[in-house]
Parts: structure tokens; sequence; C-alpha cells
């Protein structure tokens, strides 16, 4: 089964077209990477998705269950929003830590006061979750504290407390120093080899290739190629995927 | 007059300012916050009404609207002024404090960063529990160096009750000062303002550094 079915989203800032018209499968365990030049609309993406932004056309759903539709010309939600906001989870750029919360907080208190789930049980396994991720000793930690490579993998942990079936995240190193970004994409890789079902938009290609099992290049508000890392990365056909990866390595120096 | 029953009488006045004083927060500090809601109400006329009102009791004198509310229900409907004049004060004060709080909230409230709804909003917070839990604690972070001088000020400000001729402190100061013909009555005023002040400054750095146990 998809876990996430879009199709034919579109979206648009006034005149500005950002999504034209984009069609988007994940099944369970998948690991898909969006790839794409700045302003294509990768963002906008993840953003409609985990509803964030309204969308003005197309329709998506989650487990089959539609979210989300435009019939003429209107935007049409399910009932029950509440209960695909735990399908999702999403990892921004800038991690949006809650700062007056310690480390243990920010991960227990939605699932217990939104999901409504048993205090000591969240406890339990928000230790268990954070000590995977080498920050048991930050537990009483404010974010502040946190290197910005910790915040990262904290927001992460934040997220999988939700239990989410999908996980997306919007350029997760982007915000970090060069020499930080490995440990985050660690933890990535670690919860891909988990079969953790991630949507991920990102700039690192060389991660992007090992770590997914589908990439989506997006350009100018529409998917211009999408196939396994290999085809993409190393055997495309496509002149502008071409353009952009080369472009892409001349600027990694 | 002896020294001593002047300080006795003026004690008598400072307990009437810090009835002010207090009951001017109390109801002035949540009356703000729902100024500021109103003021951010999708609804245009209800924000539009919002901050004219706000305007107006920020672009007139504190003097003036304490005149107003006193003796406003006399001239316009001809209902006696009544003796008691601590609920005209203290309607005057809080009104005009809670404008004042309420564009403190809305700064506050204006300068947390846009990720903060979002990251709530995917968590699945609902927007009160959004703005109870996340929004509002550090709100009250960002703000408590503004709201400070905004109490510093009303303690200095609650004196102005004397153009009603409501016997706090200062009322009584100025009126023994003219009965006895001496300057002594407002040096002391001026010491147990002063004192007052102290005390509120010492209390509100310990609340601010109580609250910075972590970084914005
Ligand atoms: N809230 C908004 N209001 C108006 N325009 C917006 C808004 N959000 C995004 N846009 C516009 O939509 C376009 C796509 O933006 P988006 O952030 O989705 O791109 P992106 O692919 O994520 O780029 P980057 O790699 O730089 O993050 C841009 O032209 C941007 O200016
Ligand atoms: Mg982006």
């Amino acid at each position: 089964m998809n876990i996430l079915n879009m199709s034919n989203i579109q979206k648009s800032f006034g005149d500005n077209n950002v999504l034209k018209d984009i069609s988007i499968k994940v099944d369970k365990g998948e690991v898909v990477s969006v790839i794409g030049p700045s302003g294509s609309g990768k963002s906008t993406l993840l953003r409609c998705a985990t509803l964030l932004e309204t969308i003005d056309g197309g329709s998506f759903s989650y487990m089959g269950e539609e979210v989300c539709s435009v019939k003429n010309g209107k935007v049409v939600y399910d009932k029950n929003l509440n209960k695909f906001r735990h399908y999702f989870g999403l990892v921004f750029q800038n991690f949006n830590l809650f700062p007056h919360w310690s480390v243990l907080k920010n991960v227990i208190d939605a699932p217990i006061s939104v999901q409504h789930r048993d205090k000591n049980e969240v406890k339990a396994e928000a230790v268990e979750l954070l000590k995977k991720m080498g920050l048991e000793d930050k537990v009483k930690a404010y974010p502040g504290e946190l290197s910005g490579g910790q915040q990262q993998r904290l927001s992460i942990v934040r997220a999988l407390a939700m239990k989410p079936e999908i996980l997306f995240f919007d350029e997760p190193t982007s915000a970090l120093d060069p020499e930080l970004t490995g440990e985050v994409l660690k933890v990535i890789k670690q919860l891909a080899e988990e079969n953790m079902t991630m949507v991920i938009v990102t700039h690192e290609m060389e991660f992007a290739r090992a770590v997914s099992d589908r990439v989506i290049f997006m350009d100018g508000g529409i998917i211009v190629e999408e196939g396994a890392p290999n085809e993409v990365f190393a055997n495309t056909k496509n002149e502008r995927t071409k353009q952009f990866l080369q472009n892409y390595s001349k600027n990694e120096y | 007059m002896d020294f001593w029953i002047m300080i006795e009488k003026m004690l008598e006045g400072f307990e009437k300012t810090c009835a002010i004083f207090f009951l001017t927060l109390l109801f002035s500090l949540p009356l703000g916050m729902i100024i500021t809601l109103l003021s951010k109400s999708k609804l245009k006329i209800v924000s539009g009404i919002t901050r004219f009102v706000i305007s107006v009791l920020r672009g007139t004198p504190l003097m003036l609207q304490l005149i107003a509310v006193t003796y406003g229900p006399y001239y316009l409907f001809h209902i006696s002024v009544s003796r008691e004049k601590l609920i005209p004060v203290v309607i005057a004060f809080s009104i005009n404090y809670a404008a004042y709080f309420a564009e403190i909230y809305r700064s506050g409230i204006e300068s947390m960063p846009v990720g903060q709804y979002e990251a709530a909003a995917v968590l699945g917070y609902s927007k009160p529990k959004t703005f109870m839990k996340i929004i509002l604690p550090q709100v009250i972070r960002r703000i408590l160096p503004s709201a400070t001088n905004e109490i510093v000020t009303l303690v200095k400000d609650t004196s102005l009750a004397f153009t009603v001729s409501y016997q706090e402190m200062f009322t009584i100061g100025k009126q023994i000062a003219n009965s006895q013909t001496s300057f002594v009555p407002f040096v002391v005023a001026g010491i147990f303002y002063y004192v007052f002040n102290a005390l509120v400054s010492f209390i509100m750095r310990r609340v601010e550094k109580s609250m910075s146990y972590y970084k914005m």
C-alpha cells in the first residue's frame, strides 16, 4: 500500500506557479530523495504534504485515505485532519525545537498532550530513542545548549516519538557546519536501514545516492526525472538533470 | 504638625497607592492580553476598532482619562460621583495600562519565529494549545524587560490620582504641604516612591533571572 499518494498537485503564490503538476507515490519502507535547484518547489511540496500550505489543485492521501482534494477550484479537507497529522513527521532545516523545554520535554510533550498516550510509556520510549541518537546525557539539557548536529538529532527524535508512518526531511543538514552534517546523515541512514519510510529533500548528492531507493529531480515546479539513484546520478539521459548534476559537482570543491 | 503624625497619614495614603498599583496590575495584565488578541482578530472591524481604541488610550493623557472615568458619568447621565473614588481610579488606570501592555504583548508575539508555530502544527497541537504551551511562555520571557519599565512607570503614575482627589499618598502629601507650608511631605513622598520602585525592580530582576534558564 502507498503510505503517501500525491496526484497532480498544484500550488501558486500569486502569479508564481510553484508546483505545476506533481504526482508522487511513496511505498512503505521506501526512501525517496528529492533534489533540484533552489526555488524549484521542493520545500513547498513538503509543506503541502504536511498541511502547512493549502494546495490549489490535485489531491493527496495517506494510507489510502484522502486528506485533501481540490474540486471545482475549492479545497476540501477531511474532517479529521488531526488523525492525518499522526501519519507524518517533518524535520525542518533549522530544527524549530522549543527552546523553553528540556530535551526530554521536547520529545514527550506532543505524544502525551496531543496523542494522549501513557506518560510513563512515552518517557521510556523517548529515553530509548535519545540513547539511540547519542543524546542520552542531554536529557535534562535545553536545546540552546546543544550543538547544531545534536539539535537536529533531537528534532528527529521529536518527530519519531510521534510514531509517524512517514518522515519528511527538508534539507536536514543545510543549516549545519560541514563537520556536523555527517552525524545527522548517519542517523538518517540508520533509519533507512530500519525501513523507515522517508522523503528527503537534500543537496547532499552522495548521501542521496547512497541512502535512497528512488531519486526525484524537480525543476520549475515539475518532476523532470525520477528513478533509481544509479540511473539518475550516473546514467541520466535527461539534459536538464545532467546540467544540474554537472553544475552541482562544479560547486562542490 | 508632628513629623510622625505626618508619616502616619502618608502611610495611610500609601496603602491606597498600593491598592491602585496592585489592582491595576491585576486587571490590566490579563485585559492587555485580551486587547492584543482582539487587535489580531481576523475580523477587520474587530481589529480595526481595537487598534483605534489602543491609539486613543495611548495618545491622550492618563490624567484626562482619570477625569473622564471619574466625572464622566455625572456629566453624561447625572449619576452622582461616589465618594469612594477607588473604583473609577482603578478602572481608568487598568484600561490605560492594558493598552500599553497590549502593545508590549503584540510586539512580543510578533517577535516569535514562525517556525515555532509550524513545528507545533506538524506535531498536531491545536491553536489554543500552541499559544498557551509554546508561544506564551516564550513571549513572557521576551517582554519581561519592557513590562518592568511599564510597571515602574505605574508606581510613579499612581500619583496622578491626585487629579480626582483620591486620597493616595501624593494627594495627602500635597494637602499636608499646603496646610503646613512645608516641603518635607514631598521629600517623604519621593522617598516612598523610590523605595517602592527599588523593591519592584529587585523583584522583576529576580523573575527575569528565574526565566532565563534557557537560551532564546
Ligand atoms: N510563503 C510564500 N509566499 C510567496 N512565495 C513563496 C512562499 N514560499 C515559497 N515561495 C516561492 O516559491 C518558490 C519555491 O520555493 P521553495 O522554497 O519551495 O523552493 P525550494 O526548492 O525549497 O528551494 P531551496 O532549495 O532554495 O530551499 C520560490 O520562488 C519562492 O520564492
Ligand atoms: Mg527549500
